[in-house]
């Protein structure tokens, strides 16, 4: 049985069709609504890029209050898969999910580049389909991208092999501490990135990089604890 | 009666604060000198009734404590 994605989508959102076309080649995906209160039985949740109710105070602050994130709250407490894409991770961040924060980028600039990211630790339901220490080439673009946690939670966070993803040297436009680009929970059930893996799924864009985080979150999902289809 | 209150946001110290740099080193450029230590932040204005709820409100919306201090200000 395929995979379930579901896509929260909220007023200012602006890559839940790219995700939902990428999640769709590997699984099958639908849009859910921020005003929704149940997941429609998805396994996998993934928040998607934008501007969510305008970024309006701070990036990602007011979503995570929306009935949609309440259910994502509970999926994820569940066990259930979760991934953020850029203000997906910013709403992440700031709903708790996910440790740190991200910060305006250190050149002050909205900033569209493609990045090479290593990755870090294979052994996560986002990542095992990659090999350790490969190198991603998927774009990023974002204004608001520059990873920050106090140092306790930077420790603990690099001792638990939470990294999953890192700018490569020369990547890191934005001043993320360590180089960070993607970081999970303790739990290895959410997680969440700055660059865009939904934009790089097909080769006639520059890069199918993209699509192993997808077909890793499909493989995976059956085994995920929450998932809507356990048997 | 509503209280009215100001909330100002911070950028914690010690974490890098690139608006407040740029604004640092804008000022020179239009003639005023020795000018330091700019941070750029936001403000809150509202109006409450129970003005007890401000420190949540602060610690669950309007700041984030890992990144940002938050200072209450109420009285008219």
């Amino acid at each position: 049985m395929a995979t379930r994605f579901g896509i929260p989508q909220f007023p200012g959102s602006c890559d839940e069709v790219d995700t939902l076309l990428a999640a769709n080649r590997v699984g099958d995906a639908e849009l859910l609504w921020h005003k929704d209160k149940d997941l429609k039985g998805v396994d996998v949740v993934i928040v998607p890029g934008g501007f969510s109710y305008g970024d309006y105070l701070r990036v990602g602050a007011i979503p995570p209050f929306s009935p949609v994130m309440q259910a994502v709250a509970e999926h994820a407490k569940a066990g259930g898969l979760v991934l953020g894409i850029c203000n997906g991770f910013q709403v992440l961040t700031e709903a708790g999910l996910l440790p740190g924060a991200l910060l305006p980028n250190v050149n002050l600039a909205f900033t569209c580049r493609q990045v090479d990211l290593t990755v870090e630790n294979t052994e996560t339901p986002f990542t095992h389909e990659c090999t350790p220490g490969e190198t991603l080439s998927i774009p990023a673009k974002h204004t608001t991208g520059r990873y920050f946690a106090p140092p306790e939670i930077l420790d603990d966070i690099e001792s638990n092999g939470q990294v999953l993803l890192r700018y490569a040297e020369g990547h890191n436009f934005n001043g993320s501490l360590n180089d960070i680009a993607g970081v999970c929970n303790a739990a290895r059930n959410v997680f969440g990135l700055m660059p865009h893996p939904e934009h790089a799924v097909d080769p006639l864009t520059g890069s199918d990089d993209g699509l192993k985080l997808f077909h890793s979150l499909a493989s995976a999902a059956p085994m995920a604890l929450g998932s809507g289809d356990m048997t | 009666m509503p209280v009215k209150a100001t909330v100002l946001i911070r950028p914690k110290e010690g974490i890098l604060d690139p608006q407040g740099q740029a604004v640092e080193e804008a000022l020179p450029a239009l003639g005023f000198e020795g000018v330091s230590h700019v941070h750029v932040g936001r403000l809150v204005e509202l109006e409450v009734e129970d003005a007890s709820q401000l420190e949540a409100m602060c610690e669950k919306l309007l700041a984030n404590p890992l990144i940002e201090d938050y200072e209450i200000v109420t009285g008219s």
